[in-house]
């Protein structure tokens, strides 16, 4: 049987010889190679869900008075788009599952990206020949974040409806054309009749983009071959590991089959983002201690530290919006894009790195690595200083000045320990990766 | 050979009684466990398959080199000069194409036109007009007999759909205004009307703190001085909330003089 599947298709492709190899393609084996994988499989099932979901959504903002099973907002007006949501959450059954499998399959997504650009980072692994990845990869991180905001954003409920508003004011802010091109992605003054169908129709046609991307990511990895940790029998000539067919493949389905379980189990025990609980979106209400989805949080403290600036140019106004909210991640995401390069000019290495770094044996990258997390972290919490504020009893003024010296502080001291730390690790000689 | 026999076994259990209580409508919980089980078990007896019963050897193997050899690059570019001199011979043809396509891609930058009309004059204009009564959201007319210390949302009559309107509508002690100069007549009674839209970045200025009379934005907490004409006292904002000119009518309800002191809402590079 599959030898005549075989033959059918060689006699029509001649792929014989380019299967073999494929199937006989040595993979190495760290558990950190997995992270990639993890975020690959959740894009299967984000698709998956997502389809389900497609079948029910309705993206239109007409407005209509409810009427359905869920009693606590009977008789309420909302647009179609929140009430198709709520239709999906408590009338179309598993619908909402499939709806908090496909928010918890995002949040993977993201999560499983970012890991894997960290391990990426740490180990070097970045290096040529692989600077041409990162930089793709890079790409995919910015789209998932941009289709993740997007679908945050159609249910038209009042917590993603605050969002939606500060994003448009961000994208406002841009001198010369800011408010065009507000205009073009919402509509006009947010709300509009057509903001929450040009998201959705956006949200639907990135992915295609993303999975084109994607093909091309693995595409070049599958040509490059991976990287190997450092380790007896491994060097820039040979790599080790074990075969594609059939002790890697048959893991590779396994740990899907394994993420699968574990998202369906977050969607089935913890509820995630309740949009009834919040209710419709209203221009003029707003939920105190409203946060964005943890991947935005960091550009939303940004927001709130940064200090009152508009600037008056001959007529007209540079808002102080856009230095925190344009120009901080278009200048921190270029020198993430560039890193490969900065890194290369600096060291004068241009030569070609197949075996990983393990971290502490470059005390300089993995201190300006920490340093930019904990720049971000203090944004993260400057993002709720509101939330740690109630809960710290303390007042949000104060916090915010704290906040504001130790957004500058805290990178270069724990970069600096890092540093001191690495360099130690590395004279005693324990930091290999096992 | 047991971890992967009981992994598949609460596989195919887990994936039964899923398919029960999705027949039943048994609720998110009861999927989300069931189906996590059955996948999960799948994959589980899977890696335990590879691990446990398939004979797994270290291989090392020559990577090979990525680059191709000079000879074969030399090929390449031979080729495709080869072919890029034919093109060249025909300069004019060159730039005719060049044109057509230049043109054509103009001609797709102006498809913005299809989007309507210009953004711009949307940004400035409020509905709100000398007169206009200000009315709840419910659309009745507010009389000038509220208590001090209330803040509620006001619209202008006949638009309480009209977002960029909306309007804090705030009764402080009148003896204690401290309002800019030429204002000294836009809050009869102590009634102040500001923009709830904030200049910062767009949300509702929702949190009134009475005791302080400071307007609060919950979003990225920046605080207005209600009695100083809401002037920025903290956070990020970058200049207060227009305030809108009030003036009580002779049936003793609130109506406005004209539109807002500014525009209202988020700044942008074509504001006035």
């Amino acid at each position: 049987m599959i030898s005549r599947l075989a033959r059918w298709f060689d006699s029509r492709l001649g792929a014989a010889s380019f299967a073999r190899k494929s199937i006989d393609k040595v993979f190495p084996d760290h558990w950190s190679f997995m992270l990639g994988e993890v975020a690959l499989f959740s894009f299967i099932i984000l698709v998956g869900s997502g389809i389900f979901l497609a079948l029910f959504f309705n993206a239109s903002e007409t407005k209509v008075v409810y009427e359905g099973s869920y009693h606590a907002l009977k008789g309420v007006q909302m647009s179609a788009a929140y009430r198709s949501t709520l239709e999906i959450s408590f009338d179309v059954r598993a619908g909402l599952f499939v709806r908090q499998l496909h928010h918890w399959a995002a949040l993977i997504f993201i999560g499983a990206i970012m890991v894997h650009m960290l391990r990426i980072f740490f180990t070097g692994a970045f290096r040529r020949p692989r600077e041409i990845n990162w930089v793709i990869g890079v790409t995919l991180l910015l789209l998932a974040i941009f289709n993740d905001f997007t679908g945050y954003s159609v249910p038209d409920d009042l917590l993603s409806g605050t969002g939606l508003r500060i994003a448009y004011s961000v994208l406002l802010s841009i001198p010369f054309i800011g408010d065009w091109l507000a205009f073009i992605m919402f509509g006009g003054n947010v709300p509009t009749q057509v903001t929450i169908s040009r998201l959705y129709g956006m949200h639907v046609v990135i992915p295609f983009i993303i999975l084109a991307i994607l093909t091309v990511h693995l595409m070049i990895l599958w040509r490059q071959k991976h990287t190997n940790c450092p380790g007896p029998g491994r060097s820039n000539q040979r790599i080790v590991g074990s075969r594609l067919w059939p002790v890697y493949s048959t893991k590779f389905v396994g740990l899907f089959f394994l993420v699968f379980g574990a998202i369906s189990a977050l969607a089935g025990l913890i509820e995630i983002n309740p949009i009834w609980l919040y209710g419709p979106f209203n221009a003029d209400s707003v939920s105190s201690g409203s946060q964005p989805d943890w991947y935005i949080i960091w550009l939303e403290g940004a927001l709130r530290l940064f200090p009152s600036s508009d600037l008056r140019i001959a007529g007209h106004t540079v808002p102080g919006l856009f230095f925190p909210g344009i120009l901080m991640p278009l200048f921190m995401f270029g020198i993430i894009y560039f890193w490969p390069y900065i890194e290369a000019k600096v060291t004068g290495d241009h030569s070609v790195h197949h075996v990983l770094q393990p971290p502490a044996s470059n005390p300089v990258r993995t201190a300006i690595g920490i340093g930019a997390l904990t720049y971000l972290l203090v944004l993260v919490i400057a993002g709720s200083q509101d939330v740690v504020a109630v809960a710290a009893s303390v007042q949000v003024a104060p916090l915010r000045s704290a906040l504001r010296i130790l957004v500058f502080v805290a990178p270069v001291a724990v970069g600096l320990i890092t540093y001191f730390f690495c360099r130690l690790v590395r004279k005693s000689g324990t930091g290999a990766v096992s | 050979m047991i971890k992967a026999v009981s992994s598949l076994v609460v596989s195919i259990a887990a994936a039964a009684a899923f398919l029960v209580f999705y027949w039943n409508d048994m609720g998110t919980a009861a999927l989300g466990v069931t189906l996590a089980l059955a996948v999960a078990g799948a994959g589980a007896g899977l890696v335990f398959w590879a691990h446990d019963l398939m004979r797994d050897e270290e291989i090392s193997e020559d990577r090979g080199s990525l680059a191709s050899t000079e000879e074969e690059i030399e090929t390449f570019l031979e080729s495709f000069t080869t072919g890029e001199k034919k093109i060249a011979r025909r300069k004019v043809l060159g730039w005719m194409i060049g044109s057509a396509a230049g043109l054509l891609g103009l001609g797709s930058v102006s498809l913005i036109r299809s989007l309507g009309r210009s953004p711009l004059p949307v940004l400035f204009q409020t509905v709100w007009r000398s007169g206009t009564r200000l009315v709840t959201p419910d659309g009745n007319p507010v009389p000038a007999t509220i208590e001090q210390g209330t803040m509620m949302t006001v619209f202008p009559e006949g638009n309480v759909n009209a977002t960029a309107s909306q309007t804090i509508l705030i009764r402080v002690d009148e003896s204690k205004l401290r309002l800019p100069p030429g204002r000294s007549s836009w809050a009869p009674g102590g009634f102040l009307a500001f923009s709830k839209i904030c200049t910062h970045a767009g949300c509702p200025v929702a949190q009134f703190e009475k005791t302080v009379n400071i307007l609060l934005c919950p979003c990225h907490q920046s605080a207005f001085d209600v009695l100083r004409g809401a002037a920025v006292v903290g956070g990020p904002a970058g200049r207060p909330l227009p305030q809108l000119p009030l003036y009580i009518d002779s049936d003793g309800f609130l109506r406005a003089r004209g539109d807002f002191s500014q525009h209202p809402g988020p700044e942008f590079w074509n504001r006035s």
